[in-house]
C-alpha cells in the first residue's frame, strides 16, 4: 500500500513508478538522497511487472552494450542489492537460426561485435543447441548464444527494487497522475489529481506518458505507445533451460521454472494508453504460434492459459531517451525502451541517480539524448 | 454444417436468453448465428432438453421442460446454429475491417476459426458462487449444479449416501430431482443464517405475486417430507484421506460428523462475466448478490458499442427474465442494425417487458434470504481460495498485509487466479477477501483483469488460424490509434 510522505514535496520526485523509477529511487536512496515517486497506478503496472522478463546483453543495439554489461554485473548480485533474488536464473539466451539467411545475419553481427571489441556474444554450433534443447527442430542451423544471460521474475524485480528503495528513505505514492508542470523560483510543481507537489530536482521515468511530460518542457519526441503481445501455456514437463530468440521471424521463447512457457517477440496489440487499454491481436498471435511450432514441434499441443500486453513507449530507432533534459536544468529522462529495458533498469536507475547527485556519468549516454529528437 | 464467416448478429450461449433472442432477430430477417458450448440446446437450466435420457417429465419438473417450447421455435426460425462452439476472443480494434465489426475467435472440435459479427449479444448465463470451505477440493465434493447437469445430460448420479449443504433454491429443486429419480439424499445442510427471513420480509409482497411462489413452496414441502433438513449451519467442512469421507458441521455451536460419499454444495448463482470482462464491458458490484455484473442498460446495451448482453451474464433474474431480456435485446438490436423502426422496437418489445416486469418479482426476496453468509464466502486458514493454483485463504490474507492491494497484484505475488479457470472459481472470493482485510469496499478493490483467451486453446489451434496478408508481411506491425 501506499506509504504517505511527511510533506508534499521531496528533493528529488520522480513520475512512474516502473523498474526505472524504482531503480533511479533506490541507487538516489543509496546516495542519501530520498526521493518521492509518484505512479499513476500501482508499482509495476504496465510494461516492468508484465513483459517477459528476459535479462539480456544478446543481440543489443551498440550503443545499449555497455550500459547492458554494467548492468549485468548488477544482475549477478541483484541479492545483495534488493534483498530478494528476483527470480533471476542465469540460464543463458540464444538467438537461433532457422534457414541460411538467419546464419548470415548472426555471422555478421558476430564480425560487427568482435570489430567493437565485444567477445560475450558466441557462435554456438546446431549440435551443441540439439544436444542442449532435444525438444527443437533438428533443422536448426546454429545461433549466437550469451551463456551469463537469462531471466527473471519481472514483477517481483520491480516490487523488490521499490521496497529496497523504501527502506533506505524513498518514497512512493501510488493512484497519483501528473496533470500540469511548472517551474517556479527553481522549483517544479508537479500538480495532479492528489494535489500540488515539488521538487528541485525532476525525473520523467514515465515511459509509455513520458512524452506528455516532454512535451510541457518544450521538447516533443516522437514516442509511440505500444503493447508487446505475450501468451503463457499451462504447465509442461520441463524441457528447456535457455531463452529462445528468433532472428528472421519475432519470437522469444522461454520455460519458466514453474513449467509454464511464455510466448513473447515483440508482436504487437493495439493499445490505448487514456484507458490503460490493449486488445490483443490473434492474428498476429497466430504468426508467432507457427514460428514457435516449426521451431519446437511438440508446443503444438500445448495450452495456451492467458495473453496480455502491458503498454509501453517505443522510439522510432529503437533505443531508449536517457539522460539530462536539452531545455530545462534539473529534469532528467528515461524512458523509450522499445520492448527492451528490463534489463537495463538497474544500471539506468544508477546513471540517473549518478547524473543528479555527481553531475555526471561513468558510462556512454550521448546516444540515448532527446535532442536527437530535434 | 458450413462454416459462416459472417454473420448480423452473433450470439454466444443457448440458454434461455440466447435462444429467445435468436428466435425473435432471426424471425426479424437478421441474419443471426448462435454459438453454444455445449452438444444440445437448452444452457445450463434446461441443459440438454432436446436429449435428455430423462424421459419421465417429473423426475426434472415442468419448469424444465418448458425449455423445449423455446427450442422448437428457435429450431424454426432460420438462425444459424454452431453447438460445439466455444469462443476465447473477441477483438474489436484488432479485426481487419473494424468499420464491420467484430471479429470472434472461437473453437470447434479442437478447430480455431474466425468469424466476423456486426453486432454480437452475449447471453453466458450463470455460474455458481464458490463454495470455499475446507475440503472443497476433494473428490467426491461437487456443486450441486454440476450434479444436476449430471442428472440432466446422463441419467446420472454420482454416489450413494448423498449430502446437499448450502442455500438458495437450486439446492431445494436438485434435492426434489434426485428425491423423483429415486435417490436418497441423506440430509440437507442449511446454511441460511436464522434471522434471514426477518430481513427478506419486507420485500415479500413482491415475492407473494411471483410465479416462483406455488411452484415453490410446494417443492419445498416435497423435499422437507422426505428429507432431514438441518437449518442454521454455521461451519461445514468436508474431511477425507484422498476422497470425501464425512462431513463436520456446525449448528448452534454444537459439531456433528456424518459419514457420505458425496456432498453437493450451493450457495447461489453469480453472473458469468469473463466473456464481458475481457472485452471491456464495465462492471459494478453488487451489493446484495455480492457479485460482479455488467453495467448494462434497459435494452441490454453495455458500454461497448454494438455489444449487448442479456440473461443472468447481465446480472442474475433467473431464467424467465432471461428469455425476455433475450427478446428485448432482439427487438433493440434489430433497431440498431436498421431492421426495425424505432416505434416497432417499442411495441413489438412490450410484451416481453411485461413479461420481464412479472418474472423479477420477488427476486430481492430471495436474494436477501439466500445471501451466502461471509464465514462460507471469505475463507481462513489453509482452506483453498484459488483451485489451479492451490492458494490458501491465509497465503491470500497474508499477503494483503505485506502490501499488496488488489486481485491483479494478488495475480503476480501468489499467481492465484492464474491458472487454466482464469480466475472463475476464486474471483469474486478473492476481492471479498481483500476488502475485508482491507477494510474497505469490494468495489475499491476491483476485479481481476481478464484477457483473452479466455478460455484454453492450444497453440496448434492458434497456428492454424488463417493467415492474412497483413500477419505475413508484417514482423512487427505497428497498429495506428483510431
Amino acid at each position: 500500500m501506499t506509504s504517505k510522505p511527511s510533506a508534499m514535496t521531496a528533493p528529488v520526485i520522480i513520475i512512474g513508478g516502473g523498474l526505472h523509477g524504482s531503480s533511479t529511487a533506490l541507487h538516489l536512496a543509496r546516495a542519501g538522497v530520498p526521493a518521492l515517486v509518484l505512479e499513476k497506478n500501482y508499482i509495476g503496472r504496465h510494461a516492468s511487472g508484465v513483459n517477459a522478463g528476459g535479462v539480456r546483453t544478446l543481440s543489443r543495439h551498440l550503443a545499449e552494450v555497455p550500459l547492458s554489461l554494467a548492468s549485468r554485473e548488477i544482475w549477478l548480485h541483484i541479492q545483495d542489492w534488493v534483498d530478494d533474488d528476483c527470480g533471476f536464473d542465469q540460464n543463458g539466451q540464444m538467438r537461433v537460426a532457422e534457414n541460411e539467411a538467419d546464419v548470415t545475419t548472426l555471422r555478421t553481427r558476430l564480425q560487427t561485435m568482435l570489430a567493437h571489441g565485444f567477445t560475450h556474444e558466441q557462435w554456438i554450433e546446431p549440435e551443441e543447441i540439439r544436444s542442449m534443447i532435444p525438444a527443437i527442430t533438428p533443422s536448426i542451423q546454429g545461433g549466437l548464444i550469451v551463456r551469463e544471460d537469462g531471466s527473471a521474475d519481472p514483477y517481483r524485480t520491480t516490487r523488490a527494487f521499490r521496497f529496497k528503495a523504501q527502506s533506505l528513505g524513498a518514497s512512493v505514492m501510488e493512484g497519483v497522475s501528473v496533470q500540469t508542470i511548472a517551474r517556479e523560483n527553481g522549483q517544479w510543481c508537479i500538480d495532479t489529481d492528489q494535489g500540488r507537489f515539488t521538487a528541485p530536482v525532476l525525473v520523467n521515468c514515465a515511459g509509455a506518458w513520458a512524452d506528455k511530460i516532454a512535451a510541457q518542457m518544450g521538447e516533443p519526441v516522437p514516442l509511440e505507445p505500444v503493447g508487446p503481445m505475450m501468451l503463457v501455456t499451462t504447465r509442461m514437463p520441463h524441457f528447456l533451460n535457455p531463452v529462445v530468440l528468433g532472428t528472421g521471424r519475432a519470437l522469444s521463447f522461454k520455460q519458466r521454472a514453474n513449467g509454464t512457457v511464455l510466448i513473447g517477440g515483440g508482436r504487437l496489440a493495439w493499445v490505448d494508453r487514456d484507458r490503460d487499454w490493449s486488445e490483443l491481436d490473434f492474428r498476429q498471435l497466430g504468426e508467432g504460434a507457427r514460428t514457435v511450432c516449426d521451431l519446437f514441434p511438440h508446443m503444438k499441443d500445448a495450452v495456451v492459459s492467458r495473453g496480455w500486453a502491458g503498454i509501453e513507449a517505443s522510439m522510432p530507432d529503437g533505443i531508449p531517451v536517457i539522460g539530462p533534459s536539452s531545455t530545462e536544468a534539473d529534469l532528467y529522462h528515461a524512458f523509450g525502451f522499445s520492448a527492451h529495458g528490463f534489463q537495463l533498469g538497474p544500471i539506468v536507475g544508477k546513471i540517473t541517480a549518478d547524473l543528479i547527485t555527481q553531475g555526471q556519468t561513468d558510462l556512454p549516454i550521448l546516444p540515448f539524448s532527446i535532442s536527437r529528437f530535434q | 454444417m458450413i462454416e459462416i464467416t459472417q454473420c448480423d448478429l452473433l450470439i454466444v450461449g443457448a440458454g434461455p436468453a440466447g435462444l429467445a433472442a435468436a428466435t425473435c432477430a432471426a424471425q426479424l430477417g437478421i441474419e443471426t448465428l448462435l454459438l453454444d458450448e455445449q452438444q444440445a440446446p437448452g444452457g445450463q437450466i434446461y441443459r440438454n432438453i432436446t436429449e435428455s435420457p430423462v424421459k419421465n417429465r417429473a423426475i426434472l419438473g415442468e419448469d424444465y421442460w418448458h425449455g423445449a417450447s423455446l427450442v422448437e421455435p428457435f429450431k424454426q426460425s432460420g438462425a444459424h446454429y454452431q453447438p460445439g462452439a466455444t469462443v476465447w476472443a473477441i477483438a474489436n480494434h484488432t479485426a481487419p475491417d473494424a468499420a464491420e465489426g467484430f471479429e470472434v475467435g472461437y473453437s470447434v472440435a479442437g478447430q480455431a476459426r474466425m468469424l466476423h459479427a456486426k453486432h454480437i449479444l452475449l447471453a453466458c448465463g450463470a455460474q455458481e458462487r464458490p463454495f470455499p470451505i475446507p475440503g472443497w477440493t476433494l473428490p467426491g465434493v461437487m456443486t450441486a449444479g454440476a450434479a444436476q447437469i449430471l442428472l440432466k445430460s446422463a441419467g446420472m448420479v454420482a454416489g450413494q449416501r448423498t449430502v446437499l449443504a448450502g442455500s438458495g433454491p437450486l439446492l431445494y429443486l436438485v434435492a426434489w430431482q434426485y428425491l423423483n429419480a429415486g435417490i436418497v439424499v441423506d440430509a440437507i445442510l442449511d446454511t441460511t443464517p436464522s434471522g434471514r427471513l426477518t430481513q427478506a420480509l419486507p420485500h415479500a409482497w413482491g415475492f407473494l405475486r411471483s410465479p416462483y411462489l406455488a411452484k415453490g413452496l410446494k417443492l419445498l414441502r416435497e423435499v422437507k417430507a422426505r428429507v432431514r433438513i438441518v437449518k442454521n449451519v454455521s461451519a461445514l467442512e468436508a474431511l477425507g484421506e484422498g476422497k470425501l469421507e464425512k462431513v463436520r458441521y456446525t449448528v448452534a455451536g454444537k459439531t456433528e460428523t456424518i459419514a457420505v460419499d458425496q456432498l453437493l454444495l450451493h450457495q447461489g448463482v453469480i453472473p458469468n462475466i469473463n466473456l464481458a470482462q475481457a472485452a471491456g464491458v464495465e462492471q459494478r458490484w453488487n451489493k446484495l448478490l455480492l457479485c460482479w455484473e455488467p453495467i448494462v442498460d434497459d435494452w441490454g446495451n453495455t458500454n461497448i458499442e454494438r455489444l449487448s448482453i442479456a440473461g443472468d451474464g447481465g446480472g442474475i433474474a433467473g431464467a424467465l427474465a432471461a428469455e425476455n431480456s433475450g427478446r428485448i435485446a432482439a427487438y433493440e438490436i434489430a433497431l440498431q442494425l436498421g431492421t426495425i423502426a424505432r416505434g416497432q422496437r417499442d411495441s413489438q418489445s412490450s410484451t416481453a417487458r411485461a413479461q420481464l416486469g412479472r418474472a423479477v418479482r420477488g427476486r430481492e426476496f430471495f436474494d436477501t434470504l439466500y445471501q451466502a453468509p461471509d464465514q462460507f464466502r471469505m475463507p481462513v486458514g489453509d482452506t483453498i481460495v484459488c483451485r489451479c493454483e492451490e492458494i490458501t485463504a491465509s497465503q491470500v490474507r497474508e499477503t494483503v498485509k505485506l502490501g499488496c492491494p488488489g486481485p491483479n497484484q494478488m495475480k503476480s505475488f501468489l499467481r492465484c487466479g492464474m491458472g487454466p479457470c482464469q480466475g472463475r472459481f476464486c474471483s469474486v472470493t478473492v476481492t471479498e477477501m481483500i476488502a475485508q482485510e482491507r477494510g474497505v469496499s469490494p468495489e475499491e478493490v476491483g476485479h481481476y483483469r481478464l484477457r483473452f483467451p479466455t478460455k484454453p486453446l492450444t497453440l496448434g489451434e492458434l497456428a492454424a488460424l488463417p493467415q492474412t496478408d497483413d500477419s505475413r508481411k508484417a514482423v512487427i506491425r505497428l497498429k495506428k490509434p483510431v
